[in-house]
């Protein structure tokens, strides 16, 4: 594992590497002599009601938890904690509300946006062990789940009854539900099947002040405002998920997919917005370019087309009809559309071959560079080309490569910028790279964030996606439900005072269609 | 113009006193009474921006609902949600009463269709969530908050929807049979691959509605069988149903809307009843007291709704546990603080 900012799918295996802390925060520090205190006393508190083996204290330890996938973010807690049942994680959360200790809740640790990142007066509280499946219901299809269980683990639960979970995050093998849901996590079907959001009825949670509150129902809507909406990609700031009912869908019958080979980058995205445009919204529609493709076949024998600038990867499924008559609908369109070579899957092995270049994006990246930060900005369709073009202007600038893979059917970007942390300077580089990158999304009238979160990585570019007012709501929010502040602070939310400080201005995108609306 | 507007419902609002907020008043009937000066939101109106292969429409809160849906037809996209318009319904008025029609179970519900808003709060300040984009996870998903909030929350001054291509193949099948097996026969179907996109049951028949690409529809309506309905005729049937213009509504009983989970079985109240969405919503048209209806949808694993027919109009909905409620007050409190806009439509106390 690289200890210096690559990107790690199972982060929760020991660090062994040396490292160093790129980024520390410095509280207000109090006198060494109380915290030792506080310290003390906090342990004390929760050694009576965890059992030793739940509770983690010594530094090699806490080294594990020391960051996310995101790894180029570390802090140690005071402690971590691995509740088993709710009612520990309720005592838990007692325990910090009584003594003001800020908890950070921990999923798989996979996710990219340094939002489990420990903060260093508080404890991180896994939700690992919760990892129960209680219940699935082939009829209702639904599956009631610990925040715990993995993603992949309810598609497999459900798979005797022809049933599955829609969202399918390519970390789906490792992250937990309860990090999809603090995250709203999509995946490459989500075009078609949504996203966290669309495919959860109703989440149970503690908030740190210890009450257990349910958003949303086992019926399909809840009575009052739509608090679901608001803990799903929530960031683990407003409660602590302890249950989750998850809607299940019936396995569609069989799937294929078109490999579309392009001489440009704009033609492909234009094919995407033909096909959109044709009436067809495909399972899957992905966009590698060049940089990724050619990265990624020596890993993984595909076949791409390395001569092309872009190719696409557009997917049907459903039952042997409609896939046929899809399938035969999008090729026509991209071959009307500049496609200057097209296949299509003729099997089962030959669909996973053409998507195992797509999976192993990441890994690949890893593998031709020491180092890779993902980007996650999402930007309307039709921008994409102006997008890419800008990104290739900013590598120039940056001094650094780029590789782009993406969700072209929902304009979801993952730039992977790629570094070598042990060059001094780099990583910095890469930073101000990513954040050009963001400030490009929020001008083409997009946004920051498609389905990583803001975490502590991103919380400098919400100042330019929101106002003052709007963030001001943000908090507002949070306060509705954890008045004290403590659920991971620090994160998703930027304060007014930091964006002051950073002179990072509300960037207006998209309002020269509202020029009435500025002067308020 | 749009300015002219705006400038007026700052103005309203800045007087804080009670405002009614109101489209064209299709929704008047629907919630807690109607209590303050109306604020009429039909001034501020237009669609702002519509790209077909965005899959998005962004449109002002005082269009009507009709003139998004015939742009969207244009280019054979439509709101796969299927909101009611009971007679001349603004976007405003529907996203803030939140309600989706025949559609829904299968297809999603407005809120999932809601990609984001413009708000104008209880101190006059406009406020965006949320996007133009499919996927948008910075920030707290405030612009989906809005949808069922019945106004309380804000004054809705734009909302962006996401948009769907229409089938391309439509099917209605009917089938005669009891309540019981309508309930599982949909439950089951609905765990199977059909193209299946909504279902009803009432007095005995149940319809299926089934979608998609043309081969897949066929092959559907061969295996189900069944009665199939003539184009016409299904559509009218799902009319019905999406505007309550069928003979179920008529008459001026209190109807009840019951969100059950699908599974639930029959319920043990007295009265006409109408199954949609798989299962999961149920209509009642019942005087019973109301505490005895909501017990038997508590007891089901869901809520009960006095959806129209209230003579005191209170008592509407279900409150919420009170730790929740408790959460509701705040968001109030920071949305509205002065307790302008649509006063007591939701809950009472506010
Ligand atoms: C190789 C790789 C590929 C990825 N691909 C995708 C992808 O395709 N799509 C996508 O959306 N994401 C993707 N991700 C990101 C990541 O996997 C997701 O964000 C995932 O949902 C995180 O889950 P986790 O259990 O690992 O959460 P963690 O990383 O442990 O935590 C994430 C956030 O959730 C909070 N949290 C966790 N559990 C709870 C809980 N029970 N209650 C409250 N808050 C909680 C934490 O505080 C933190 O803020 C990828 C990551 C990697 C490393």
């Amino acid at each position: 594992m690289n200890a210096r900012g690559r990107l790690i799918v199972y982060p929760d295996r020991p660090h062994h590497a040396f490292n160093i802390m790129i980024h520390t925060v410095h509280p207000g520090e109090p006198s060494a002599d109380t915290a030792h205190t506080a310290k003390t006393r906090l342990i004390q508190a929760l050694a009576e009601i965890l059992p030793p083996a739940s509770l983690l204290t010594a530094e090699e330890e806490l080294r594990p938890y020391e960051c996310d996938a995101l790894s180029a973010y570390r802090r140690l807690p005071l402690a971590v904690v691995l509740p088993e049942t709710e009612a520990q994680v309720l005592a838990i959360l007692k325990v910090c509300h009584a003594t003001k200790t800020p908890v950070v809740p921990r999923g798989a640790g996979t996710g990219l946006s340094a939002g489990a990142l420990p903060h260093p007066e508080g404890i991180v509280l896994s939700l690992a062990r919760l990892n129960r499946i209680l219940a699935i219901d082939p009829l209702a299809r639904t599956a009631v789940v610990q925040p715990g269980v993995r993603n992949l683990a309810v598609s497999e639960a459900a798979a005797p009854h022809h049933l599955y979970y829609a969202p399918d995050p390519s970390s789906q093998i490792a992250c937990s539900i309860g990090g999809n849901v603090a995250e709203n996590s999509g995946g490459v079907h989500c075009l078609k099947y949504g996203l966290t959001l669309h495919n959860v009825l109703r989440v149970r949670a503690i908030t740190l002040s210890g009450e257990i509150v349910e958003f949303g129902h086992h019926a399909l809507d809840a009575p009052g405002y739509d608090l679901l909406a608001l803990m799903i990609g929530s960031e683990g700031l407003l409660a602590v998920v302890t249950e989750v009912i998850l809607k299940l869908l019936p396995k569609p019958q069989t799937a294929r997919v078109i490999l579309a080979s392009f001489a440009d980058v704009r033609a492909a995205g234009e094919a995407v917005a033909a096909i959109i445009g044709s009436g067809i919204i495909p399972a899957g529609l992905e966009l590698m370019d060049q940089a990724t493709t050619r990265a990624v076949e020596p890993f993984v024998n595909a076949g791409y087309d390395l001569n092309a600038a872009a190719i696409l990867l557009c997917e049907s499924d459903g039952t042997p009809e409609t896939v046929e008559e899809e399938i035969t609908r999008m090729r026509v369109v991209l071959e009307n559309n500049g496609a200057t070579a097209v296949r299509v899957s003729r099997n089962e092995a030959e669909r996973q071959l053409f998507w195992a270049g797509r999976k192993a994006a990441f890994p690949a990246a890893g593998r031709i560079s020491p180092d890779y930060y993902c980007m996650d900005g999402t930007i309307p369709r039709q921008h994409v080309a102006t997008m890419l073009s800008d990104i290739a202007q900013m590598e120039r600038e940056y001094g650094l490569r780029c590789i782009n893979v993406f969700h072209a059917g929902d304009g979801n970007l993952h730039p992977l910028i790629l570094y070598d942390a042990n060059r001094s300077g780099e990583f910095e580089r890469t930073e101000a790279f990513g954040a050009a990158i963001l400030k490009r999304s929020i001008e083409l009238g997009g946004t920051i964030s498609g389905e990583h979160g803001v975490g502590f990585e991103k919380i400098d570019a919400m100042c330019g996606q929101f106002s003052p007012d709007e963030l001001d709501v943000f908090h507002a929010v949070k306060q509705a439900f954890d008045p004290d502040g403590l659920l991971n602070p620090g994160k998703a939310i930027p304060t007014l005072q930091r964006c002051a400080e950073l002179g990072r201005m509300h960037i207006h995108q998209g309002q020269q269609k509202f020029p009435e609306l500025e002067r308020f | 113009m749009s300015m002219d507007a705006l400038n007026l419902f700052r103005g309203q609002i800045l007087e804080w006193q009670p405002l009614c907020i109101r489209g064209s008043g299709s929704k008047d009937f629907y919630g807690g009474p109607l209590v303050g000066q109306v604020l009429d939101t039909r001034p501020y109106s237009g669609i702002v921006h519509y790209e077909p292969t965005e899959l998005v429409i962004t449109a002002r809160c005082g269009t009507p609902l009709s003139e998004v849906e015939s742009a969207l037809a244009r280019y054979q996209q439509h709101l796969a949600f299927e909101p009611p318009h009971f007679g001349h319904a603004t976007l405003g008025g529907m996203v803030a009463s939140g309600l989706s029609g025949p559609t829904r179970a299968a297809l999603g519900s407005l809120r999932d269709h809601v990609l984001g808003v413009r708000i104008m709060d209880g101190e006059g300040r406009v406020l965006r969530f949320g996007g133009e984009v499919m996927k948008n996870v910075a920030g707290f998903d405030v612009s989906r908050l809005m949808v069922g909030a019945l106004g309380t929350l804000g004054l809705i001054l734009e909302v962006s929807l996401k948009v769907m291509p229409m089938p391309l193949a439509e099917a209605s099948l009917r089938f005669e049979i009891s309540q019981d097996e309508a309930l599982t026969t949909m439950n089951r179907w609905a765990g199977e691959p059909w193209p299946l996109v909504a279902s009803a049951w009432e007095n005995g028949l149940m319809t299926v509605r089934l979608a998609g690409a043309h081969a897949a529809v066929a092959a559907a309506c061969q295996t189900l069988g069944g009665d199939r309905l003539e184009p016409l005729s299904a559509r009218q049937f799902w009319q019905g149903l999406r505007e309550q213009t069928s003979a179920f509504f008529a008459g001026n009983q209190p109807i009840w809307r019951l969100s059950l989970p699908s599974i639930a079985p029959p319920i043990a109240l007295s009265g006409p009843i109408l199954i949609e969405w798989g299962g999961s919503q149920r209509w009642l048209q019942s005087d019973a007291h109301p505490d005895l209806i909501r017990e038997v949808a508590t007891q089901n694993g869901g809520h009960a709704t006095l959806f129209r027919g209230s003579k005191a109009r209170d008592d509407i909905f279900t409150p919420p546990s009170a730790p929740l409620m408790e959460i509701h007050r705040r968001l109030k409190q920071r949305f509205d603080p002065h307790q302008v806009f649509n006063r007591g439509r939701l809950y009472p106390e506010f």
